[in-house]
C-alpha cells in the first residue's frame, strides 16, 4: 500500500479527472487518437482576413461556436468544456459544487477591435476619432456589458460560478508557463492542506488579429503557411517559429488520501514541481541555461527523485530556433549521457501553441502517455537537426514502458517551470 | 503541514501614488489629508495622477526604461523600493531564492494608433485589409511586451534580480487580495522563506477610463470622499504601486532584517453579487479568519472603498456593526488602482500600526471618526467594485 504522505511529509497529490480540447477535437479520447496518429490540428485561419499578413495559420478551434466571437468568450467556452469532462471524470463533488479552489490560466483581456470599431461608431464623430468620442460612447450606458466581458476576471467567474468552486478563483498568467502553473498551485494548497481538491484550469482563445501580428512582429511565428500541417517543425534543422493555437485543459487534482476514501480512479500522480525564473531578458533565455536547468531539477528536487527515475519528457518543444535549442541544452545538462536516450516529444507539433493552456494541455497529455504507455511523436521531422541530439520521437507513436515524466513549459518573461507526472503512487 | 503556521513579517515596503514615493511622504499626505486630483485631462472624469518620480533612481539602465510602458515602469520602480526597504536590493544570493507574486492588469494601448485606425478605417476601401497592414507598420513590436500581464515580473526579474518565482495573478481587485493570501500561506505552511509581493497602476490612460466607463464606474464632476458618493457613485482610478516583502519570522531574524508589522491574516471571498447584502454578509463570514485577536481601542480599520455602487455602501453597512474600531478609506486620498490596491492598503496599515498611531479621517468624511490613542493593530478592507471581497490583519510586532 502505497503512503499518503511523500518522503518530505506532505500530501501525496493525485490526479482523479482530466479533460481536453484543442484543434484536433473535443475530449480525451479523440485528442489521444488524433495525437498518436500524428495528426496535425493546423489550419489556414478563415476567423478573420489573413490578407497581407505573413503568418497565416494557427491551431483555431473552430468547431466550437461562440456568438459573439471574443477571446475570453471563447476562452470561456474551451475551459467550460474542458472542465466539464474533468469533473464528471473524476465524480467529485456535487452538480454546481467543486470541493476546493479554482485556479485558471487564462490570457491577458483586452478590448479587441470589432468592439472597439462599435464603439467609435456609436461616438458619431466624424472626422477625426478620439479616446475623447470613445469614452463618451461608453458612457452612453449602451456597451454595459462590455465592462463585465473584458474584466481580465469575467473568464474566472463563469467558471467559479457554474462549477461552484469555493473561495475567490486565482486567474493568473506566467505567460507560455502558464498551464503549468495552475497545476502548481493547486498542488501547493493541497500540500498546505488547505484543501482535499483544486479545479487547475488553463484555456487560451486568443487567435484574434491583433494577437497574431504582435507574435509575428516578434518573428516568434512559423512563416511555413503551406501546407498549414506541416508548418509547425519542433526540434527539426528548418524549425521557423511556433504556431499559435488554441484550446483548453483541466485536472481536478486531490490528495491521494481523499481520493482513495472516496474511491476514486487515480489516474496519476503530481510528484512534484519546480520553478525558477530568468532575469536573463524579457523574450529570450539565458545562454548559460541555468535557470531552466535549475528549474527541472527543482521539481526533480520537490519529487524527491534523481534524473534516473526520469523515463519521458513532454517537451515545451515550441519549434523556435532558441527555444528547442536550449531545451535541448538542458534537458543534457540534467539528464548528462541518458539524455540522448530519454524519449522527448512535442505535442505542440501536432496542436500548435496552445499559449496560456499549452502547459495543462500537455500535462493532460502526458498523463495520458503514462497510461497508455505509448509517446505521441514529435511530427513533421524531416530534417534533423545536428544541433539536437535527442531522441525526439519522430513522426510515428511508439509504445514503451514509462513510469514517470516530467512536463516542460517555458514562457517570455523569464518564466520556467516543470511539471514531474507519475504513473502510480510511490 | 503538522507544524505549526510560521509567523510572517513585513519587511520592506515599497509604495508611490499621488501622494509621492516612500512611507514618509504618504505619512505626509495623510496626516494633511492632502488631495491630488486631475479633473481635466480626462474631464468629466476625475483621476488622482502619479506624483513627479525620477524612474532613474531605480531603473537605472534607460533601455530597460524604454521596454516598459508606464504601469511596468511603476511597479518596477516601486519593487526598488520595496527591496531597498527591506535591506535585500542588490543580494544575488537572497534575491535568487525570493519568490514573487505580482497583481497585474495589462498595459497601455498606444491610443494614437488606435485613434488614426479607427479615424481611416470607416473610409477605407478594403477594411479588413487596411487594419492588417496599419497594425503591421504601426503596432511597436515591443509594446506586446509592455502590455502583457506577467512582464512586470519579467521586468522585476531582469531590473532587480528576483528570481526564486514568478506569479502573475491577475481578476482586478481579487489578483491583489489572492496575491496576499497565497504569499502569506506559502509562508506560513514553509513553501517560501520570502516574498515580493505587490503591482502597479497607471490610471492616466484614456483605455482603462473607456473599460470602467463602459459600466459606469468612473468618478465624474464632483469630488467627495468615497463613502459619500451615495448620489453619483464612482471611483476615481489612481496611479500607484504598491510592494512588499514578507517574510517568515525567522527568515528575517536571521538577516538581522527589522520588521515594519506582522502580516497576521488574509481572507479572501467571492460573493454571489447580484443580492442585496451578499457583499456585507461575505464581509461577515471572513470576519472570525481574521478578527480572532482584535483587541478594540487600539484597532482600525484601514479600508479599500472605491466608491463604487453597491460595494461601498454594502461595506459601510458592514463596518458600522464595529462602530468599535475607527475607519479610514484611502481611496479617497490616493484614488483606486484596482489589482495593488489591497497590497497598497496593507501598507499603509503596516505605516500606520509601525507609527503607533491613526492618521486623521480622510477628506474629512463624516463616516470617519478621529482616534487618539496607540493604534496597535489594523484590519484591512477589500471590497472589488465587481467582484471579490478580502480581509487582512496588519499588527505592531513588539
Amino acid at each position: 500500500m502505497a503512503s499518503y504522505r511523500d518522503k518530505s511529509g506532505r500530501p501525496v497529490v493525485v490526479v482523479t479527472g482530466m479533460g481536453v480540447v484543442t484543434s484536433l477535437g473535443a475530449g480525451k479520447t479523440d485528442n489521444w487518437d488524433k495525437l498518436t496518429a500524428g495528426q496535425s490540428g493546423i489550419r489556414a485561419i478563415t476567423r478573420f482576413s489573413t490578407e497581407g499578413l505573413k503568418t497565416r495559420i494557427a491551431g483555431t478551434v473552430d468547431f466550437v461556436p461562440v456568438e459573439p466571437l471574443t477571446s475570453p468568450a471563447l476562452a470561456g467556452r474551451l475551459a467550460d468544456m474542458a472542465a466539464e469532462e474533468a469533473v464528471a471524470q473524476s465524480g467529485i463533488g456535487s452538480k454546481g459544487h467543486f470541493p476546493g479552489p479554482l485556479f485558471l490560466a487564462v490570457a491577458p483581456v483586452e478590448v479587441e477591435w470589432p468592439q472597439r470599431q462599435e464603439v467609435a461608431k456609436a461616438s458619431g464623430a466624424n472626422d477625426q476619432v478620439t479616446y475623447t468620442d470613445l469614452i463618451r460612447a461608453a458612457s452612453s450606458g449602451k456597451f454595459r456589458h462590455y465592462h463585465e466581458r473584458f474584466m481580465f476576471g469575467s473568464v474566472a467567474d463563469g467558471l467559479a460560478s457554474k462549477f461552484g468552486t469555493e473561495g475567490a478563483p486565482v486567474s493568473l498568467s506566467t505567460a507560455c508557463a502558464s498551464g503549468a502553473s495552475a497545476i502548481q498551485l493547486g498542488l501547493e494548497a493541497i500540500r498546505r492542506g488547505e484543501t482535499d481538491a483544486a479545479l487547475c484550469v488553463a484555456t487560451d482563445g486568443t487567435v484574434n488579429v491583433e494577437s497574431l501580428i504582435r507574435f509575428s512582429l516578434l518573428s516568434a511565428l512559423s512563416m511555413s503557411n503551406e501546407p498549414p500541417q506541416g508548418a509547425s517543425k519542433p526540434f527539426s534543422k528548418n524549425r521557423d517559429g511556433f504556431v499559435m493555437a488554441e484550446g483548453a485543459g483541466a485536472l481536478v487534482l486531490e490528495s491521494y488520501e481523499a481520493a482513495t476514501a472516496r474511491g476514486a480512479k487515480i489516474l496519476g500522480v503530481l510528484a512534484g514541481c519546480g520553478e525558477l525564473a530568468d532575469s536573463f531578458h524579457r523574450t529570450r533565455s539565458s545562454p548559460d541555461g541555468k535557470p531552466i536547468v535549475g528549474c527541472m531539477r527543482n521539481a526533480l528536487d520537490d519529487a524527491g527523485l534523481k534524473p534516473e527515475a526520469i523515463d519521458y519528457i513532454n517537451a515545451h518543444g515550441t519549434g523556435t530556433p532558441e527555444n528547442d535549442k536550449m531545451e535541448c541544452q538542458c534537458v543534457t545538462t540534467v539528464f548528462g549521457e541518458r539524455a540522448k536516450k530519454i524519449p522527448i516529444s512535442s505535442n505542440k507539433s501536432m496542436i500548435g501553441h496552445t499559449l496560456s493552456a499549452a502547459g495543462a494541455i500537455e500535462a493532460v497529455v502526458t498523463l495520458m502517455t503514462l497510461e497508455h504507455q505509448r509517446i505521441p511523436p514529435t511530427i513533421n521531422y524531416n530534417i534533423p537537426d545536428p544541433a539536437i541530439t535527442l531522441d525526439v520521437v519522430p513522426n510515428v507513436a511508439r509504445d514503451a514502458r514509462i513510469e514517470r515524466a516530467i512536463s516542460n513549459s517555458f514562457g517570455f518573461g523569464g518564466q520556467n517551470v516543470t511539471l514531474v507526472l507519475a504513473r502510480e503512487p510511490a | 503541514m503538522a507544524e505549526a503556521p510560521r509567523e510572517a513579517w513585513i519587511t520592506g515596503i515599497g509604495i508611490v501614488s499621488c501622494l509621492g514615493e516612500g512611507l514618509d511622504a504618504h505619512w505626509q499626505g495623510f496626516a494633511e489629508s492632502k488631495r491630488v486630483i486631475d479633473s481635466e485631462t480626462f474631464a468629466p472624469f476625475i483621476v488622482h495622477p502619479l506624483a513627479p518620480i525620477d524612474f532613474d533612481k531605480q531603473i537605472p539602465k534607460k533601455g530597460d526604461q524604454r521596454q516598459m510602458e508606464p504601469w511596468q515602469r511603476i511597479g518596477t520602480y516601486t519593487a526598488g523600493l520595496a527591496l531597498d526597504s527591506a535591506g535585500c536590493k542588490g543580494n544575488a544570493a537572497l534575491l535568487g531564492h525570493m519568490d514573487m507574486i505580482v497583481a497585474a492588469g495589462g498595459g497601455e494601448r498606444d491610443e494614437a494608433v488606435d485613434a488614426a485606425i479607427l479615424t481611416a478605417l470607416p473610409k477605407a476601401e478594403r477594411p479588413d485589409r487596411f487594419l492588417n497592414e496599419r497594425l503591421m507598420s504601426d503596432l511597436r513590436p515591443t509594446l506586446f511586451l509592455a502590455q502583457l500581464s506577467n512582464l512586470l515580473a519579467g521586468n522585476i526579474s531582469i531590473v532587480h534580480g528576483v528570481t526564486g518565482s514568478s506569479r502573475t495573478f491577475m481578476g482586478e481587485e481579487v489578483a491583489g487580495i489572492d496575491a496576499l493570501q497565497i504569499a502569506l500561506a506559502r509562508i506560513a505552511a514553509g513553501q517560501s522563506d520570502i516574498t515580493l509581493v505587490g503591482g502597479s497602476y497607471n490610471s492616466e490612460r484614456s483605455d482603462v477610463v473607456m473599460l470602467y466607463e463602459f459600466g459606469g464606474y468612473c468618478l465624474k464632476d464632483e469630488f467627495r470622499p468615497v463613502w459619500e458618493r451615495e448620489q453619483d457613485s464612482g471611483f476615481a482610478l489612481g496611479s500607484l504601486g504598491a510592494f512588499l516583502v514578507v517574510e517568515s519570522k525567522a527568515h528575517a531574524q536571521a538577516r538581522n532584517a527589522t520588521p515594519i508589522a506582522r502580516l497576521s491574516a488574509v481572507a479572501s471571498g467571492y460573493a454571489k453579487r447580484g443580492s442585496d447584502g451578499a457583499i456585507a454578509d461575505e464581509l461577515a463570514r471572513l470576519w472570525p479568519r481574521i478578527a480572532g485577536n482584535l483587541r478594540p481601542g487600539g484597532a482600525a480599520v484601514i479600508s479599500g472603498a472605491t466608491g463604487a455602487a453597491p460595494a461601498t455602501a454594502e461595506e459601510k453597512d458592514f463596518l458600522a456593526r464595529h462602530s468599535e474600531l475607527p475607519v479610514r478609506a484611502t481611496g479617497t486620498l490616493i484614488g483606486h488602482g484596482i489589482e495593488p490596491q489591497m497590497v497598497m492598503n496593507v501598507a499603509l496599515a503596516a505605516l500606520a500600526v509601525s507609527r503607533g498611531k491613526l492618521f486623521p479621517p480622510c477628506g474629512n468624511a463624516s463616516f470617519e471618526r478621529p482616534m487618539a490613542g496607540a493604534l496597535t493593530q489594523a484590519v484591512v478592507t477589500g471590497v472589488g467594485h465587481w467582484r471579490g471581497e478580502g480581509l487582512a490583519l496588519v499588527e505592531a510586532v513588539g
